[in-house]
């Protein structure tokens, strides 16, 4: 302002042709966004009841927010422009009602929804009810998931993937083994903190068949942003078929096995049906079906496989597995196309 | 009622009163209900017993609250004189402290009903 003439923050708007000039460029600002809302990894994409309660309160607060902006940006535009003296007494009552009375009765009613949401959001079965229950324990940095029938009897164990049939709810007992960790699968509902010492419940139902990602959702060390798993919701009867064959373990005996297991791997892994049973690392009974390598970090291909095993800590700062660069190449590829075949 | 609570108990404690009356219902709330769902399997109540005794906890506090909005209506004048009470007299001083403690009753009033909604609501004990 050269002649210093106008000051404060609200100037007015010299023309309406500045509004209209502006929208068409945020129109774009607001749909180049949408296509992101979709696929396996998002909340606004909810493939299941627990999940599309949340996506349903979001869009409920979204579409308040913007309502009440709305408003808020109406009433700015009409203070700068003031073409009528205001009374201060009618300034009070804007207050009163705007800063007060309303906030406190939309809050009330927004807190009653979520409230009335909670049970559908959280569904959950008493412990006494015999259901099957998959067990998640968050470690640095990767899951392991046992199976448990209706007695609570581990059935097997696996890692990094769980599988659930479609529109039956899945139970899951989640647990930590070393820090706080967090189980969250956007598409399928709310994230749950897996806490040491404790056993959280989760109930999530899958309405459509597909692989969903999951992700931990709480600070864990160095590679937590490299622990995620896979949830393959399949049908009913193909899960009652997984289960049975995943409970009767085949004998492997292949020359891949000896190498894996003259390296010490055996230590740390299991392979059900062989003599490795390490319980540190995760199960690699059945690898082969598993669609990601080390927790979602890597495609699951014979080259990773062995890039993984030679250098896991370049990889996954922090990770707990022992570098085995130091093997001749064609041990690290035999172990590689071993683990790659292992159904 | 003006006979049975004197004037001489306008003071500083009466401005606490409310928010004191929400700090106890809110941590009488949580320490119920998280008391009761620990050891809920060696009780021989159910959760809807425990509802209804923080349902009449809530109760009581709105109630006093309200008694202490009271004092402090009356306290201010009634709303006969306008804020903003900013002459440096024992006058002004007292009708500042009513209105002060009417607003904080209100504000404390809502908080008690906010702290109560979950009650409604939650039906049993996750465990
Ligand atoms: C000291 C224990 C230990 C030893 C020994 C060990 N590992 Fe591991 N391994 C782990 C741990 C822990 C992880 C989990 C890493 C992560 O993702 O955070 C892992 C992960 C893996 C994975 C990825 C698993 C998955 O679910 O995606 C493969 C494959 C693997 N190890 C192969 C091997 C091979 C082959 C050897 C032997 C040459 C070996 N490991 C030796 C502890 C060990
Ligand atoms: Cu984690």
């Amino acid at each position: 302002m050269p002649d210093g003439g106008v000051t404060g923050l609200f100037q007015p708007i010299p023309s309406q042709r500045h509004l209209s000039r502006l929208c068409p460029g945020l129109v774009a600002l607001l749909v180049l966004p949408l296509p992101s809302c979709s696929g396996n990894h998002s909340a606004l994409d909810p493939a299941g009841p627990e999940a599309a309660n949340i996506a349903q309160l979001f869009f409920l607060m979204l579409v308040g927010a913007v309502v009440i902006w709305l408003g808020l940006v109406a009433s700015i535009i009409y203070a700068s422009r003031k073409r009528r003296e205001h009374s201060e007494e009618s300034a009070g009552r804007v207050i009163l009602w705007g800063g007060a009375v309303i906030p406190t009765i939309i809050l009330c009613a927004l807190l009653s929804y979520g409230m009335w949401l909670m049970p559908a959001i959280r569904p959950w079965v008493p412990d006494d009810h015999q259901v099957r229950r998959i067990e998640v324990t968050g470690e640095q940095f990767w899951w392991r998931v046992r199976y448990f029938d209706e007695a609570g009897k581990t059935m097997f164990e696996t890692a990094n993937e769980v599988r659930i049939p479609v529109g039956q709810p899945a139970h899951f007992s989640l647990k930590a083994a070393d820090v706080i960790h967090s189980f969250w699968v956007p598409s399928l509902g709310g994230k749950m903190d897996m806490i040491p010492g404790r056993t959280n419940p989760l109930t999530l139902t899958a309405d459509r068949e597909g692989t969903y990602r999951g992700v931990c959702a709480e600070f864990c060390g160095e590679s937590h942003a490299l622990m995620a798993f896979t949830v393959r919701a399949v049908a009913p009867d193909e899960h009652e078929a997984w289960l049975a064959e995943r409970r009767a373990s085949s004998p492997q005996d292949t020359e891949g096995l000896a190498v894996f297991l003259n390296n010490g791997c055996g230590a740390c892994h299991a392979i059900s049906g062989t003599a490795a049973n390490g319980r540190i690392g995760p199960d690699l009974t059945a690898f082969g079906e598993r669609s990601t390598l080390a927790a979602g970090t890597l495609p699951h291909t014979v080259e990773d496989i062995a890039r993984f095993v030679a250098y896991p800590g370049v990889i996954k700062p922090g990770v707990k597995m022992p570098h085995f660069g130091m093997l001749p190449e064609d041990d690290i590829k035999t172990i590689a196309v071993f683990l790659k075949e292992l159904k | 009622m003006k006979s049975v609570i004197p004037r001489e108990v306008e003071s500083l404690w009466t401005l606490f009163t409310a928010p004191t009356v929400w700090a106890v219902h809110f941590v009488g709330c949580y320490t119920t209900v998280a008391v009761y769902c620990a050891k809920a399997s060696s009780l021989d109540f159910g959760f809807e017993t425990v509802r209804l005794l923080l349902a009449g906890l809530t109760i009581l506090a709105l109630a006093v609250i309200v008694l202490s909005a009271w004092l402090a209506w009356r306290q201010w004048g009634f709303g006969v004189h306008d804020p903003p009470h900013d002459e440096p007299t024992k006058k002004g001083r007292t009708l500042f402290q009513g209105y002060a403690t009417l607003l904080l009753s209100g504000l404390s009033f809502v908080a008690v009903v906010y702290a109560a909604i979950p009650l409604i609501f939650i039906a049993e004990c996750q465990r």
